[in-house]
């Protein structure tokens, strides 16, 4: 589904991603963990196509396509989201209205038929019940006066609504109490799909307890440096980042 | 105490975008080609003379006009204004302009050319009036061409007509509330504008009624090298009710026209007039080439206890924009409300605001202002609260925010506040912001294209002001801006 091939990206002429290669399938749950300034969300912000981030060499495919060639909002309708780590506030603009607009974009794209007001809220209603969100969430503004939590759960109820190919979420769990932590858990797990491929990146191992990955990879100097399944977020758990950066002394 | 609290200059900074805006798209701006009768350029005596000659008037009328006209000549025009345009040849413009199969006795006289260049500007005259259920005043260049709904009105005791034609049919409340609010010698402009003036809505709700419809009056310029100088005048009595809203065009010519427009409100007690105006003269165009000048007074004063004053404006045309709609608040517990959106893109530049005057004891006011700049347009909120010493209990909230889209525009807040009660409470709240590219990413990210994000940021920015809207209105003033707005970002 996904194929990152030696991609290189610099931002703001500094040199951030050095030959990354990645394989997503569908289904598959990803995770990406490394220390700060690795790439991370350099990553993230380049597959969904942030003005600023783009390669200077590399490919992404993405379903037999050139993502890298596509405008931002075209692959949002291609179906990758990303659930932000700072989710922004538009201040007046109703959740609702900024939904339906979202997805009546993509379907345009698409060359769907828009859903009308009854529809989609017959739709919110059952992805809330799903999701065991409350729904006054859907009377305020995007984002605006919402709580870490409130903000993070809001990400996952758009996700939820957009129903995308390909998910990352970056950071997902970062300013997010245990309690809070394991409802966007709950809610990410509940959106799991053998056709619904995840890309998890994270700093700390403790959100994938709750969100189990298949494949987890140690994203450090803007490459992947080691790849494995869950048992190697649990080594890094334990270690630190401090071996991965001294492997690399050696193998330098 | 008088005191500029701050001068607010923001230039906005950060945002990637690109300068070769698209061409805006004006719908209205084309012209009708109709048999004009029209004034020699130049103004006199013998101008003002002629203009009320041609409306009929009386001596006492022609008389205020022409006091008005010697004051206005040992005027200057006001130069405090955050504006910068060419000096006005008021010799170059034509003070009378009239289709020339006018008067009219019904609709069904109407120069059908007329009727057909109301319907393209969505104004209907006719059936379609009828579902929407506004009563509709159009004025075309100097004359008001039909008012819908006349009967209907009479028979809730409405008075709603052209000005020119109350003067004849109501002499005795013209003479009685004319002048009376915006004085001939207020101001440059208004003092022209009483010398001058051809046409516009005159409304009158007695005691007690609560007026069946919305009322409206639409304003189009038409011919070449005039000048619109309309004036309206609206009085509630006790207890009456109205809500009014204006609407106007022009066709898109190089040369600058002028629009000097004076509205006079009155409520006598516990009367409220609800007066929206979405103002859409033609802008100019990309490079600054062409538009309206709109130099406007109006005022509105509560004069009956408990009484209410609310002004609502959308304002996205014109090439200059000088408006101040204003609140005097004189009966106990009256209260005024100013909530207003003014765009400026490309080269347009606003400076507008409110004055709201308390005078009587526990009077409230509130202030809205949301200023929208994009390309090289220059925005300014100008606003005054003033606490007289007699109104003990007063009360003023006043926000107001602006936007910044691009690099290039400007943003600038003067705010006046002077009291003189000490037990007055006002509150005072302002900020500046920018669409962020965070803002912008965030909805790309989810799908939505540029062009619709920005719309729906600025939306989310206006919400406070487009709820006290009509629904139409509302739904109108939320795709003209999104037309004005066409090519803001790339």
């Amino acid at each position: 589904m996904l194929e990152i091939k030696d991609l290189h990206v610099t931002v703001a002429n500094r040199a951030i991603l050095k030959g990354l290669n990645l394989q997503v399938n569908p289904g598959e749950v990803h995770a990406i963990m490394g220390p700060n300034g690795a790439g991370k969300s350099t990553l993230g912000y380049t597959l969904a196509g942030r003005e600023g981030y783009e390669a200077a060499s590399g490919s992404v495919q993405f379903n037999g396509q050139d993502l890298l060639a596509l405008e931002p909002q075209a692959r949002a309708a291609e179906g990758v989201f990303l659930a932000f780590q700072y989710p922004v506030e538009i201040p007046g603009v109703n959740n609702t209205y900024f939904l339906r607009a979202a997805l009546n974009a993509q379907r345009k794209y698409r060359g769907e038929p828009e859903i009308d007001a009854r529809e989609f809220l017959s739709l919110v209603r059952q992805k809330l019940n799903v999701l065991h969100i409350k729904d006054d969430l859907l009377q305020r503004a995007v984002n605006e006066g919402f709580s870490g939590g409130e903000k993070k759960r809001n990400e996952i109820f758009q996700m939820a609504m957009l129903e995308p190919k390909l998910a990352i979420l970056d950071e997902t769990d970062s300013g997010l109490d245990i309690d809070a932590l394991k409802r966007v858990a709950e809610g990410v797990n509940l959106l799991r799909t053998p056709e619904r491929a995840f890309i998890v990146i994270t700093h700390y191992q403790r959100l994938l307890d709750y969100i189990v990955p298949d494949f987890v990879h140690v994203l450090a100097d803007g490459k992947i440096v080691q790849s494995g399944d869950k048992d190697l977020a649990l080594k890094l758990e334990d270690e630190g980042y401090a071996w991965i950066k001294q492997r690399k002394m050696v193998e330098a | 105490m008088n005191q500029a609290l701050n001068e607010a200059v923001v230039e906005s900074t950060g945002m990637a975008v690109v300068d070769d805006a698209l061409r805006r798209s004006y719908a209205h701006g084309f012209s009708t080609d109709i048999e004009t009768e029209l004034f020699a350029k130049g103004l006199s005596e013998a101008t003002v003379r002629a203009i009320s000659a041609k409306k009929n008037e009386p001596e006492w009328l022609c008389e205020w006009r022409l006091a008005a006209y010697r004051h206005w000549l040992t005027m200057t025009p006001p130069d405090w204004a955050k504006l910068r345009l060419e000096p006005i040849d008021f010799q170059a413009i034509s003070y009378y302009a009239a289709p020339k199969r006018n008067q009219p006795k019904s609709l069904d006289e109407v120069d059908p050319k007329l009727l057909e260049t109301f319907e393209k500007l969505g104004v209907p005259l006719h059936e379609r009036a009828r579902l929407a259920g506004v009563a509709v005043d159009v004025v075309f260049d100097s004359v008001s061409v039909g008012t819908t709904f006349k009967k209907e009105l009479a028979e809730a005791g409405v008075v709603f007509c052209a000005i020119s034609e109350a003067v004849r049919t109501h002499p005795e409340i013209i003479k009685q509330y004319l002048g009376t609010v915006v004085s001939t010698a207020d101001n440059y402009f208004a003092a022209l504008n009483s010398a001058v003036f051809s046409d516009g809505s005159f409304v009158f709700i007695p005691k007690g009624v609560r007026c069946p419809m919305e009322l409206s009056t639409y304003f189009r310029i038409n011919a070449r090298d005039t000048g619109q100088f309309e004036r309206t005048l609206i009085i509630c009595e006790d207890d009456a009710y109205v809500s009014y809203l204006e609407g106007c065009t022009a066709p898109m010519r190089d040369e600058n026209q002028l629009h000097a427009a004076v509205v006079e409100l009155v409520t006598l007690a516990r009367a409220e007039i609800k007066y929206s105006t979405v103002q859409n003269w033609y802008p100019g165009d990309e490079n600054g080439k062409g538009g309206i000048y709109n130099f406007v007074t109006k005022r509105g004063e509560c004069r009956g206890e408990r009484s209410k004053i609310s002004w609502t404006q959308v304002e996205t045309g014109s090439a200059i924009t000088w408006k101040y709609p204003s609140c005097v608040l004189i009966g106990a517990h009256s209260s005024g409300e100013f909530y207003s959106v003014a765009l400026t893109h490309h080269y347009q530049q606003a400076d507008t605001g409110t004055k709201m005057i308390h005078i009587g004891a526990h009077t409230k006011s509130k202030i809205i202002s949301k200023g929208i700049s994009a390309g090289r347009g220059q925005n300014t909120y100008r606003g005054l609260v003033k606490i007289e010493k007699s109104a003990i209990g007063a009360r003023n909230f006043t926000q107001c925010d602006s936007l910044l889209i691009g690099k290039q525009c400007g943003a600038h807040t003067f705010p006046y506040i002077e009291v003189k009660q000490p037990n007055a409470v006002l509150e005072h709240e302002a900020t500046t912001s920018k669409i962020s590219d965070d803002q912008l990413f965030y909805c790309l990210s989810r799908g939505i294209s540029e062009e619709d994000a920005v719309s729906l940021i600025v939306d989310g920015f206006c919400k406070q002001v487009f709820k006290e809207l009509p629904m139409e209105f509302a739904v109108e003033a939320r795709k003209l801006l999104e037309v004005s707005l066409e090519g803001a970002v790339g």
